[in-house]
């Protein structure tokens, strides 16, 4: 095996690097969590300046996957917002995979410029796990598609210029079946969306679809041909973009306050945090290994299944490790005098619950893994 | 040079070959015959027709002169195997032997993991009972020791042939100082990692086997979704721990001095790697075996079964360096610095 990253791979990643340093100041990050939009305007759209995102679609063929790791993983390790991006770059590669032409004339610029977001509506109030049960209904009026009903978790719906939405069309066909995909703009009359607070200070929302009218154009990837278009976003999802690296940051937020506190020659810490690095290197090389299998020509869905349980649970527990070892320090909150790690002690304590849930739960995940990697008979 | 996660054309014949070899001349009925002592000499003398005793040697000595990397891929066919044979520690001590009959395997080497005590004994060293040559520390000094070996060990946990030896006595050769004996155990870790993936894997492998034949409720145990999920935290332990202990051996390969970057996950030392892969693959064969035993419910817990095999030597190959508590704290001493840095 070649662990190496090429020259040009090394440049990008230095790039990257450097414009991460540049637009991710305190402020920013600052911002994301007292407005709870986690997303920064100005990283955006330099990276998309310098044409990154475009050769980050996954299957655009302008850059290879490797680069497309690379990029998460870095944003991710400098404590950059990436989801927005990333779920940006995964709905583009959707459209480049399934869209018409006409859609990605109109879609695909906006995207990788960096200044378009778009939101994802799949799950429902009643509807997570299950969501190929979801109930939002798209029904057929003369050129028109008129939409009606309501999502949960639309996280980024108030900042995205895009939705991409799962509807039930057919109520007849086998539940698999009878689900749409559309892509519409999030300006659409009909569409109201309202904040959802969390645990991890980033706001999700719930959006309701009141007689939402859109014509064939919004349609992505077929009529009743939804699941499909599902399998394909959940197959980037779970690949490489992200998600594997959280707590590299979090481990130098911890180290460098633990090191000022005099706490770092005590043999507890120093196991924990030894155990820690070698997760997050373990977690790296895993979607590094599904980027390799993107790169050779294969999908790599049940290899990010596999990452996403290992990383979620390695992050969770190093935030529990860090917050316990920082004492009644990991207990104060950003900007508060004698917080561990400036704060972030605190918060990745906070938002690390998130990470076995969003993205389909690491019990979906397992279940995926005993199915069609074990080779186990299904289970529900 | 460029990232490449599948092995080398030349590393796959050497998967098909030794995971034949090992499929056909030590199915796990050789393991349980060889037990308690744990040596197979009919087994090592088939090795040696293979030339794998020597292949990890330079050329100008009569070696194969495969990389570390190829090593694993060996060792990992070895371990799936639990093949009642030295060749991993064999392979580590051939390091810094260039003697002929080490090469060809017609003297068993070994290493010594831990240093001499005052007295100049080896305790409890890997194949001690077994070796002709044994590799360690003495002191500040790295030295091979060539005796007779006692061929008696004391009954172990692993089965494995276990046995103190001196590192003064017999014919004694300094190879150099302490320093030189890094590389030596980087080796050993690195190998013994990937030995330990094969008995993750074996183990997984016989735990769905189980599973999906044993019945209870008029149904297999593994349609059971809390089976399920145990078994399903098996295979990314399994994946995760070749790839790191892959990346160890192509640092190690590469020659080149990496870096320790913890920070930005940057990693790319060959010790560090060594030691990160051991730790790893150490915590993912004992979890792999436990959880295989488990869901074998009471049979997993006869002898009859060959899962207590796996399981017996997950934790035997590993803990013959120390607790890896211990091993923890080396690693941190690298990545952090030392202790008041
Ligand atoms: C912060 C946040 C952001 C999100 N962002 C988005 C977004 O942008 N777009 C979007 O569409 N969705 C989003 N989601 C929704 C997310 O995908 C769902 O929360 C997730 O899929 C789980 O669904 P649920 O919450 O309804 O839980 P449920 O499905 O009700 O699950 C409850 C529990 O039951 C378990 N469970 C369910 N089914 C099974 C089974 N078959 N076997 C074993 N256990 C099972 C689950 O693992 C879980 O532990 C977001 C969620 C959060 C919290």
């Amino acid at each position: 095996m070649d662990f190496s990253l090429s020259p040009e791979t090394l440049e990008f990643r230095q790039t990257i690097r450097d414009i991460v340093d540049r637009t991710v100041t305190p402020e920013v990050i600052d911002r994301m969590h007292t407005s709870g939009t986690f997303a920064s305007p100005e990283l955006n759209a330099e990276l998309g300046r310098h044409g990154f995102f475009e050769r980050a679609v996954p299957g655009l063929g302008k850059g290879d996957p490797i680069e497309l790791w690379v990029l998460f993983n870095e944003l991710e390790k400098a404590g950059a917002p990436y989801d927005g991006p990333a779920v940006a770059l995964m709905i583009a590669g959707v459209v480049n995979a399934l869209g018409t032409d006409e859609q990605k004339a109109r879609i695909m610029p906006s995207i990788i410029s960096g200044e378009a977001m778009v939101a994802m509506g799949y799950s429902e109030a009643d509807y997570g796990s299950d969501v190929a049960s979801i109930k939002t209904r798209a029904v057929k009026d003369g050129d028109e598609w008129v939409i009606n009903g309501s999502k949960m978790w639309t996280t980024m719906a108030q900042a995205a210029k895009w939705l991409i939405l799962l509807t039930r069309t057919d109520l007849d066909l086998p539940k698999h079946k009878g689900l749409t995909m559309f892509l519409l703009p999030m300006d659409t009359p009909g569409i109201t969306v309202e904040p959802v607070h969390t645990l991890g200070t980033e706001v999700t929302n719930a959006t309701y679809f009141d007689d939402v009218r859109v014509g064939d154009e919004a349609v992505l990837g077929g009529v009743n041909n939804g699941w499909r278009t599902m399998t394909t976003v959940l197959a980037f999802e779970r690949g490489v973009m992200g998600g594997s690296n959280a707590a590299v940051p979090l481990l130098r937020h911890f180290h460098d306050w633990a090191a000022s506190m005099g706490l770092l020659d005590s043999d507890v810490v120093r196991e924990r945090l030894a155990r820690s690095v070698i997760d997050m290197q373990v977690a790296a090389l895993l979607t590094q290994r599904s980027a390799w299998i993107a790169a050779s020509g294969g999908m790599p869905g049940l290899e990010g299944s596999m990452t996403k349980v290992f990383a979620a649970e390695a992050y969770q527990r190093i935030s529990r490790w860090c917050q316990q070892m920082a004492g009644p320090a990991g207990l104060l909150q950003f900007h508060e005098q004698g917080a561990a790690g400036e704060g972030f002690v605190e918060y990745d304590a906070r938002h690390s619950p998130v990470v076995t849930i969003y993205g389909g739960t690491t019990e979906i995940n397992r279940n995926n893994i005993a199915e069609r990697h074990l080779g186990l008979p299904k289970s529900r | 040079m460029s990232v490449d996660l599948g092995l080398s054309a030349d590393q796959e014949a050497i998967a098909d070959l030794f995971g034949g070899f090992f499929a056909n001349e030590s199915p796990t009925t050789v393991a349980r015959a060889a037990e308690p002592f744990g040596f197979d000499a009919d087994l090592w003398a088939k090795l040696i027709e293979l030339g794998a005793p020597g292949m990890g040697s330079a050329v100008e000595h009569g070696g194969g002169g495969a990389s570390l990397s190829d090593l694993v891929v060996v060792a990992e066919a070895f371990g799936r195997a639990i093949a009642p044979v030295p060749l991993l520690e064999h392979l580590a001590a051939a390091l810094v032997l260039t003697d002929a009959d080490v090469i060809s395997g017609d003297a068993i080497a070994t290493v010594a993991v831990r240093p001499a005590d005052a007295a100049g004994v080896w305790h409890l060293v890997p194949a001690g009972a077994v070796a002709h040559v044994v590799v360690g520390l003495d002191g500040d000094e790295l030295v091979a020791v060539r005796s007779t070996p006692p061929m008696v060990s004391p009954r172990n946990h692993a089965s494995a042939p276990l046995a103190d030896r001196s590192a003064r006595e017999g014919e004694r050769v300094v190879l150099g100082t302490a320093a030189a004996f890094a590389p030596v155990l980087d080796r050993w870790k690195v190998l013994t990692a990937a030995a330990l993936v094969g008995v993750a894997d074996a183990a997984m492998a016989l735990g769905v086997q189980y599973v999906m034949d044993r019945q209870q409720f008029g149904v297999p145990v593994g349609s059971f979704q809390a089976v399920q999920h145990g078994l399903a935290d098996l295979p990314v332990m399994i994946d995760g721990g070749r790839l790191l202990t892959h990346k160890a051996a192509w640092a190690i390969d590469s020659g080149d001095a990496g870096i320790n970057d913890w920070r930005l996950n940057d990693i790319t030392d060959g010790s560090t790697l060594a030691s990160m892969a051991f730790v790893f693959t150490t915590d993912g064969a004992a979890l792999a075996t436990d959880r295989s035993l488990h869901y074998h419910g009471g049979y997993g817990f006869s002898e009859e079964y060959d899962i207590q095999l796996y399981y017996r030597r997950a934790r035997g190959w590993s803990l013959v360096l120390d607790d890896p508590s211990i091993e923890c704290l080396n690693l941190a001493d690298r990545l952090f610095g030392p202790r008041g840095a």
